[in-house]
């Protein structure tokens, strides 16, 4: 009876956008954690109002939707924990465990488990997002930051900000099988949507390295260079790469831009001027916009993914951090 | 064998425990003890396999008159923790590589056998000695070492002479020099505009030095010395019950004179009476120097730049919070610990050359990349600008330019150096 309810609720959906699709965007929620806030801004994609704002534990960073976006996970690191919340209610559901400071997660394509990088035990912590528990914990390097799952959900990818690697994860035995070296303090790492590359940021290098999947070896490195910017600035964090893997984008802290980047050439195509200290980003579901969070301007700023510029900042939280946006 | 490897090393890094985690565990270690012959195995393979890298640690133990604070003496374990946390990261990242780092300590006082100790050591083998030691016994122990495959991270000393007409081949330095300190206050009080200042210093050498680094630095700055006093103290007995009514009238009568200011320096790097000032002078002035306003390397308070589990993890090795000596043991064992990944070697020579090549570069929690300068191996770094409790600000401040990186605002720079030695 609920999914006749829902379907019937996305026809509407459907229908709706249709009527709208001439007026440049769909509605989707885009949900900001905001770090120094303790809350999360839901912002409308369409109107690019926030519609509401979430209280939620200490220190939320690592956001992400679960259950087919019925489910907002959220890191709420000092609180050594993961909060659940009805994506669409708003309110909480439940606390899954994780090892202390809990900062960025990644979910099986299945749907579960959850892989969490705790950042202050050098652990990668596995856990069932159904009966809330450790399935597993493995060992990685030193403040284990980014998480990435393969598409097909055979590797998972943890990067260690002081070890400076890739650590690749048998998602079957949940033992690492490979560590690649990468440049100083890695951040996100991302799969191409087909599962060949991995791109993996590293802030203080300043660098993107292009790992090739199969043969486990970094096979290119992106550099920087904007005029005028000291290079000590240019920070590469959050990475999105498009579904049909022919554009990334970068977001590169400090400089306050993303770069816009050929997927295939590599080469850098533009730097977009967003907010100040610009950690991560994410499309809209039609890649039509990106969301930014930047830091230090306590805003959103929403890019045109065509025109390639940002055309609106939206004030959040203090230090917004994370961004995940839902189908519905 | 990486994974019986990893195994080990996780038993014994875990802090809390979730009681799954504990059961987890309990199992591991039991399943560890079964496979204890295999563990052997893999200990002995070490030999063969694993690249073994040792550093020494060296304290030169000297008298100093304890400080007016209970909260400053100095921690039983000062530096060292630093070097021991640096061991750690190494390692973690080591285990992946086959490389592993160990730390060795040696402590003496000066004229004793301290620098034969050292010597013994590299000669049989110890490429990287990191030194918490007055000038004297740096100079004295890189010139003992100078014909050896051996280098020295000066963590200790910040004496100007020895990143300029003293500068050694064989000696890096991880702490800042007294110019860089100096340099990043006046920078912040030229960014204030608190640009009157008076000077304060007391009659040790190493005041002096404090002094002289900071007249230049506030010509550099362009602000204004208006006058300077010595204050001379007789060390009495630090634990005598009351004293604080004497001098609640004697500070204020012994800047009564000074021309009027907008801050009030103070150079007193024996913290013997620095403390006396805040709050007490005759006119509500701040008090900068080596107390109130104080530039410093590292914050125990600092949560900026991710640095938040770098300090629980200090915290849980040491017991207690993280001071500027821990911080530069911590670099030295890490510039060591990254060469050795980056050129995937662990002969001392080798990595030598790497840490001044352009493309050594350190990630110190400072937000961005930290280098050596090539014209004298003198770390370049922010510098924070801070009260007991927090930062107030981080040096280079914003508006101080420079043509090759805005860190050489910081300290004497390429084209003013008397340092010879790498040339």
């Amino acid at each position: 009876m609920k999914s006749v309810f829902r379907s019937v609720l996305s026809l509407i959906a459907i229908a709706a956008s249709l009527v709208v699709a001439s007026a440049n965007a769909q509605a989707y929620r885009a949900f900001v954690s905001n770090e120094k806030d303790n809350t999360i801004s839901v912002i409308d994609t369409k109107t690019l109002k926030v519609i509401k704002t979430m209280k939620v534990g200490q220190r939320p960073r690592g956001i992400m939707l679960a259950k087919d976006g019925d489910w907002l996970l959220i890191c709420t690191s000092d609180d050594n924990r993961i909060e659940v919340y009805d994506a669409n209610t708003y309110e909480f559901i439940k606390i899954l465990p994780s090892g202390p400071d809990p900062e960025l997660f990644d979910l099986h394509p299945s749907g579960n488990p959850l892989y969490i990088a705790n950042e202050d035990d050098n652990i990668v912590a596995v856990v069932d997002i159904d009966k809330g528990t450790i399935l597993a914990e493995v060992p990685v390097g030193v403040e284990p930051e980014g998480m990435a799952v393969s598409p097909d959900g055979g590797i998972v990818v943890n990067t260690s900000e002081t070890t400076n690697m890739a650590h690749f994860i048998d998602t079957k035995t949940n033992e690492t099988f490979a560590n690649i070296l990468v440049d100083n303090r890695p951040r996100v790492a991302q799969f191409t949507t087909d599962g060949k590359l991995l791109w993996v940021s590293a802030e203080i290098g300043g660098t993107i390295s292009i790992i090739d999947v199969e043969k486990k070896e970094v096979i290119h490195k992106i550099t920087f260079e904007i005029p005028g910017i000291n290079a000590d600035a240019i920070q590469p964090v959050g990475i999105r790469i498009n579904k049909d893997n022919t554009k990334a984008f970068v977001a590169l802290g400090p400089a306050n831009r993303i770069a816009v980047i050929d997927a295939k050439t590599y080469k850098v195509e533009k730097y977009i001027l967003v907010g100040q200290r610009v950690w991560n980003l994410a499309f809209t579901p039609d890649e039509k916009l990106i969301f930014t969070t930047n830091g230090t301007s306590n805003d959103v700023t929403v890019i045109d993914v065509k025109k390639q510029r940002g055309y609106k900042s939206i004030p959040v939280g203090r230090y917004p951090w994370g961004v995940v946006i839902s189908e519905k | 064998m990486g994974n019986l490897l990893s195994t080990t090393f996780r038993i014994f890094s875990r802090g809390r425990r979730t009681p799954v985690a504990t059961v987890l565990a309990t199992a591991i270690i039991v399943g560890s003890m079964l496979l204890s012959a295999r563990i052997s195995e893999t200990l002995a393979a070490d030999d063969k396999g694993v690249a073994v890298i040792p550093i020494l640690y060296v304290e030169e133990i000297r008298e100093t008159l304890p400080p007016l604070s209970l909260l400053d003496f100095r921690a039983k374990n000062a530096g060292i923790a630093g070097a021991q946390l640096g061991i750690s990261d190494n390692n973690t990242t080591g285990r992946f590589l086959k490389q592993k780092f160990t730390l060795e300590q040696v402590k003496g006082a000066k004229g004793d056998d301290l620098i034969a100790k050292v010597v013994a050591k590299v000669k049989a083998g110890t490429g990287f000695i990191v030194l918490d030691a007055s000038a004297e016994v740096v100079l004295a122990l890189s010139e003992a070492i100078k014909d050896l495959p051996a280098v020295i991270f000066n963590a200790g000393a910040a004496d100007q002479r020895l990143r300029e007409a003293d500068c050694r081949a064989n000696v890096k330095h991880t702490a800042a020099s007294h110019t860089m300190l100096t340099d990043a206050l006046a920078q912040y009080l030229a960014w204030k505009q608190w640009r009157k200042v008076v000077l304060v210093s007391g009659p040790k050498p190493e005041d002096k030095r404090y002094a002289a680094s900071l007249r230049r630095s506030l010509k550099r700055y362009g602000l204004k010395l208006l006058g300077e006093k010595e204050f001379e103290y007789k060390p009495g007995s630090r634990r005598a019950d009351g004293g604080f009514e004497q001098v609640q009238k004697q500070i204020p009568s012994f800047t009564q004179d000074l021309p009027d200011h907008d801050v009030l320096l103070v150079a007193d790097e024996a913290n013997q009476f620095g403390e006396y000032f805040p709050n007490r002078t005759w006119k509500p002035r701040p008090v900068a120097g080596t107390h109130g306003l104080y530039p410093t390397t590292w914050h125990p308070a600092s949560e900026l730049w991710g640095a938040t589990q770098f300090q629980n993890r200090f915290q849980r090795l040491a017991g207690r919070t993280m001071e500027p000596l821990d911080y530069a043991a911590w670099m030295a064992v890490r510039s060591i610990g990254e060469s050795a990944t980056r050129a995937g070697s662990g002969d001392p020579k080798t990595l030598i050359d790497y840490m001044l090549s352009d493309n050594f570069e350190l990630a110190a929690f400072k937000g961005q990349k930290l280098t050596y300068r090539p014209w004298n191996a003198q770390i370049r770094q922010p510098i924070f600008v801070a009260t007991p409790k927090i930062h107030v600000s981080v040096s280079p401040q914003q508006g101080f330019l420079h043509r090759v990186t805005v860190l050489d605002t910081l300290g004497i720079d390429k084209p003013e150096t008397k340092c010879t030695a790498f040339k």
